[in-house]
């Protein structure tokens, strides 16, 4: 449990372990052969995941190894049977002296193994929470990531589709500007022929004015020469006759009035 | 798996034969160097194999503190002779 702080805290120096087996792998590669296909000392390879568990540990401190070495001579309490031998030896022949020390080591062992049973597990478990932590960050950063890459990619097509629609607009613009040339045409047009027609009609007015002034001045004419030919001893009859007409209605209009 | 012959240095411990183990040990490089590499691989598999793990146990330094306490027990062993409650066994 405490070899998982030693994880969390040693995953800081991660650039070691991978230096490491690098190392180990080129030393191995120069005893080998002479050429490497890797010149430096880091591969590009990801990373194989790391172990669930580690090696195998019995009473914490004796590797399963020798159990399992030892297990098809000697069955499964053989390494016990060992331990009892090689302890009773070393007691016997005081290879293993007691002293104030042994008691020392007791009552630390004792400590030690207490406090290993009782929190260990909590321990082990705060130690999983902080490294599922990490890894759960560092899969959110690859989730968003994948998310606005494939996010990216869709927006990539849509203006794909959009493009094929841009030969339509071009052509809508096209007919746009085609029809504003045809109208500012026949506006021109129109512009060209009224004016065409506005200098025709002062011609043609120009043309009739002649014309009635041409009539007026002759009969104008025409009436003060005939005005001027009537002498005074004409204009003096004329006006005696309008005299005697005019007694001869009275008389005429006084007989029909009194009868 | 034996198909073709390997050199006696290049074995590893468990392979050399016990008549070998003159030859193997003449040819391991002692070095500065090679003992560095030697104790930097040692370390390499302890670590990979013990501590290096999703979930580990006790075991893995509870065995480097053992085996601190067995080497200190062993280098003192000589102070320690004189404790001894009986002077033959």
């Amino acid at each position: 449990m405490l070899s998982r702080l030693v994880v969390v805290s040693a995953h800081g120096l991660k650039s070691s372990s991978p230096l490491g087996a690098g190392c180990y792998v080129v030393s191995r590669s120069l005893v080998q052969a002479s050429r490497s296909l890797h010149t430096s000392s880091q591969s590009r390879a990801p990373l194989p995941p790391l172990p669930e568990k580690g090696g195998q540990v019995r009473h914490g401190i004796f590797p399963e190894e020798i159990f399992q070495l030892l297990y098809p001579k000697t069955g499964v309490t053989g390494p016990y049977m060992l331990g009892t031998g090689l302890l009773m030896y070393m007691l016997s022949k005081e290879i293993y002296v007691i002293n104030h020390e042994t008691f020392a080591a007791a009552s630390i062992g004792a400590v030690i193994i207490y406090g290993v049973k009782k929190f260990g597990p909590s321990v082990a478990a705060f130690a999983d929470k902080l490294n599922d932590d990490k890894v759960a960050k560092a899969q959110e950063v690859k989730d968003v990531s994948l998310t606005s890459l494939a996010q990216a990619i869709e927006d990539e097509k849509k203006e794909q589709w959009r493009v094929e629609g841009r030969a339509m607009l071009f052509d809508a613009k096209r007919n746009n500007v085609a029809m504003q040339l045809e109208t500012n045409y026949r506006e021109r047009l129109h512009m060209v022929t009224n004016e065409v027609k506005r200098r025709l009609d002062y011609q043609v007015a120009l043309q009739n004015l002649h014309i009635q002034m041409e009539k007026e001045h002759m009969v104008k004419w025409v009436e003060k020469s005939v005005i001027g030919s009537i002498t005074p001893q004409q204009e003096k009859e004329s006006i005696a006759k309008c005299i005697t007409d005019l007694k001869a209605l009275a008389r005429a209009t006084q007989t029909s009035a009194t009868a | 798996m034996a198909d073709r012959p390997v050199p006696v240095i290049e074995k590893r411990l468990m392979d050399v034969k016990l008549g070998e183990l003159g030859t193997w040990l003449g040819g391991r490089d002692f070095t500065p160097n090679g003992l560095l590499s030697a104790v930097r691989r040692g370390h390499d598999r302890y670590y990979n194999k013990y501590i290096n793990v999703k979930k580990g146990g006790i075991g893995g330094i509870a065995m480097v503190l053992v085996g601190y306490v067995a080497l200190s027990y062993l280098w003192e062993y000589d102070h320690i002779k004189h404790d001894r409650w009986r002077k033959y066994h």
